[in-house]
């Protein structure tokens, strides 16, 4: 479709003596879900890391826009437009929807050294953006983060890095940690992200969430990407076994009946 | 999204076992005094009191919302008072010189605190037991070697004596109470209204999202350290200039006192919730206690069991009412 907004190309990490990532080559387009897939020790966290400034590639370029970009900090990649959601979504658990959704940029009233937190606003602000993800059951922008179900969270924290200018949507786990119908919901979100033109990279176990918004699809073995493909091109089982490295087909059925129980 | 006033809304605020703690108490011990202590020469006796632990219990439970603890002011007491007394009565220099000193020692030591606690993983618990007896023994060591006595005398006549430590209105008020008053003003538009609170509380509640947030993490608390020491330095400066003397030993108890009325005022140990008001009736609610117990038959060690039982209590309806808050949705049609 378009140029990627988000690229690396020969990525290694290594903490030390401990070889992590090995040779990673990506693309992320707008528009577009990218899918990392992995068992647990893949790499897939510490390759989002390295996409969110967190931790810096031993070696390797990270593309923004087609320009070698490297990020240096957290800052460096939410000022590119890399926003990062993890796994619990609201961090802030005892602060309320308005003023969480506002950290560090909070809207004022008044003047000079009497502008006063525009609690109203803050909380219209943040209702509305919620809203207009389709989480329409949050209406007050007065209650606490804390207190909402964990897709509520998860809706919350990506209308906040839409909201605020994301371009590149990181998504850890979303659904892990959630029943059924939660994770639906947070899948919808993605949906909706991807057709407002961002760029998701969506970090997953599960194939039946992956499979359910994803465009495109890398699994990370060992840190290596050993498949990397488009919708359509391969069936749940062949994921499944990939991920899986080469486990025997029977005990592979009997994961995916258990997922299918589950999801 | 409304505004209205609700008595589940008001039990969800930070502040709400705080204020029925101290209204229980105003009862416990308007049936067991009698009025006298909400009269003027009693009500003077626990607002003194509350004065000097909350000008430090709001920015120690300001530091403790944004999940930091500064045990040093317990040191920082007696430093402010001893400095002020040996500049300005030993060596009989010009008060001011004394005052500016004792919070210029009170700006250093905070920036130390704050320091070590940015730069090291040590938790601030540990780094201000530190500067807590680092501190008391410069103050005994230096005192002992300057003056070659553990009291030192201090007179002080003119505006420092009016501004910092005198008796206002009749005599019996503490000038300090103003100071708190005021203080307490200050810290509420600070903390609740202006934009910079928020950044506090995020702090508390994850460190991390907030600094990626943009937040100056690490300016905002070195920022705090700086206002726990000050304001514990000031309280004991202006209690040499109110006694006229300064002594080496005390100030300990405002390390217990003022995490006790920090605690009962509402604010979460681990960090991220809380309130100044909360701080506040925390503080008034503690003094009372001690105070009030010389209008009562009971013997004043009884306080020490009263304020245990409180402590635990107010705890213990803090966390059911910030449940309470995290739980609470609004019903669709309903109030
Ligand atoms: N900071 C680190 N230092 C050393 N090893 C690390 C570090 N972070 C991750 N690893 C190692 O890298 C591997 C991949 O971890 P991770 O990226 O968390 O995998 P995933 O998210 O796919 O489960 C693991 O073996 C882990 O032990
Ligand atoms: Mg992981």
């Amino acid at each position: 479709m378009s140029n990627p907004i988000l690229a690396l190309r020969a990525v290694n990490k290594s903490f030390g003596p401990i070889d992590v990532l090995h040779d990673i080559t990506l693309e992320v387009k707008a528009g577009e879900v990218l899918c990392l897939l992995g068992d647990n020790g893949a790499g897939k966290s510490t390759l989002i890391k390295i996409m969110s400034g967190v931790h810096q590639p031993s070696s390797g370029v990270i593309e923004i826009d087609g320009v070698a970009c490297p990020l240096p900090s957290p800052r460096a990649a939410s000022e590119q437009g890399i926003a990062t959601v993890h796994q619990f979504g609201g961090t802030f658990p005892l602060m309320s929807i308005g003023r969480s959704f506002f950290v560090g940029v909070e809207p004022t009233k008044g003047w000079g050294p009497f502008k006063v937190y525009d609690r109203r606003r803050a909380n219209a602000i943040a209702v509305k953006a919620v809203q207009e993800f389709g989480i329409t059951r949050i209406d007050d922008g007065d209650r606490l983060v804390g207190g909402l179900s964990g897709g509520e969270r998860q809706s919350l924290a990506i209308a906040r890095a839409v909201h605020f200018g994301a371009r590149v949507l990181i998504l850890d786990e979303p659904t892990a940690a959630l029943g059924v119908k939660q994770a639906t919901h947070v899948l919808r979100i993605v949906n909706e992200a991807k057709r407002r033109g961002l760029a998701v990279v969506f970090i997953t176990h599960q194939v039946m969430h992956a499979m359910a918004v994803g465009d495109h699809f890398a699994v990370l073995i060992r840190g290596a990407v050993a498949a990397d493909f488009k919708k359509g091109e391969k069936t749940r089982e062949e994921i499944t076994d990939l991920m899986a490295g080469g486990a025997s087909m029977a005990s592979l059925e009997a994961e995916i009946e258990s997922q299918m129980a589950q999801a | 999204m409304s505004s209205t006033i609700s008595i589940g809304g008001l039990l969800r605020r930070p502040e709400a076992g705080a204020a029925l703690g101290l209204v229980a108490v105003l009862i416990f011990f308007a049936i067991f005094g009698g009025m006298t202590f909400l009269k003027p020469a009693g009500m003077a006796s626990w607002l003194n009191v509350a004065a000097n632990l909350g000008v430090i219990a709001i920015p120690l439970g300001l530091l403790m919302i944004s999940g930091e603890l500064d045990i040093s002011v317990g040191a920082m007491v007696p430093f402010g008072a001893m400095t002020t007394a040996v500049i300005s009565g030993h060596y009989g220099m010009p008060i001011w010189i004394g005052v500016f000193a004792a919070l210029g020692f009170g700006v250093l030591v905070g920036l130390i605190n704050g320091f070590l606690v940015i730069r090291t993983a040590v938790p601030s618990l540990i780094v201000t037991l530190g500067s807590l007896f680092a501190v008391q023994g410069i103050v005994l060591g230096l005192t002992v070697l300057i003056t070659k006595s553990t009291s030192v005398a201090l007179a002080t006549e003119g505006p420092a004596k009016a501004i910092f430590g005198d008796f206002v209105m009749g005599g019996q008020l503490q000038v300090m109470v103003l100071w708190w008053l005021g203080l307490t003003a200050l810290y509420i538009f600070f903390v609740h209204f202006s934009p910079f609170g928020n950044w506090i509380f995020a702090m508390g509640g994850d460190k991390i999202s907030a600094r990626n947030a943009g937040i100056p993490t690490e300016r905002l608390t070195m920022m705090l350290f700086v206002l726990s020491a000050t304001s514990a330095a000031f309280v004991g400066m202006c209690q040499a200039i109110l006694y006229n003397s300064a002594q080496v030993a005390g100030g300990q108890s405002f390390i217990f006192n003022s995490i006790i009325a920090v605690v009962v005022g509402g604010v979460l140990l681990t960090g991220g919730f809380g309130s100044v008001v909360g701080i506040f009736f925390g503080t008034i609610t503690f003094a009372v206690v001690t105070q009030g117990i010389y209008y009562t038959d009971f013997d004043r060690n009884w306080s020490s069991l009263i304020i245990g039982v409180l402590l635990l209590g107010a705890v213990l309806m803090n966390n059911t009412f910030r449940k309470m808050a995290l739980s609470y949705a609004p019903k669709k049609g309903g109030k």
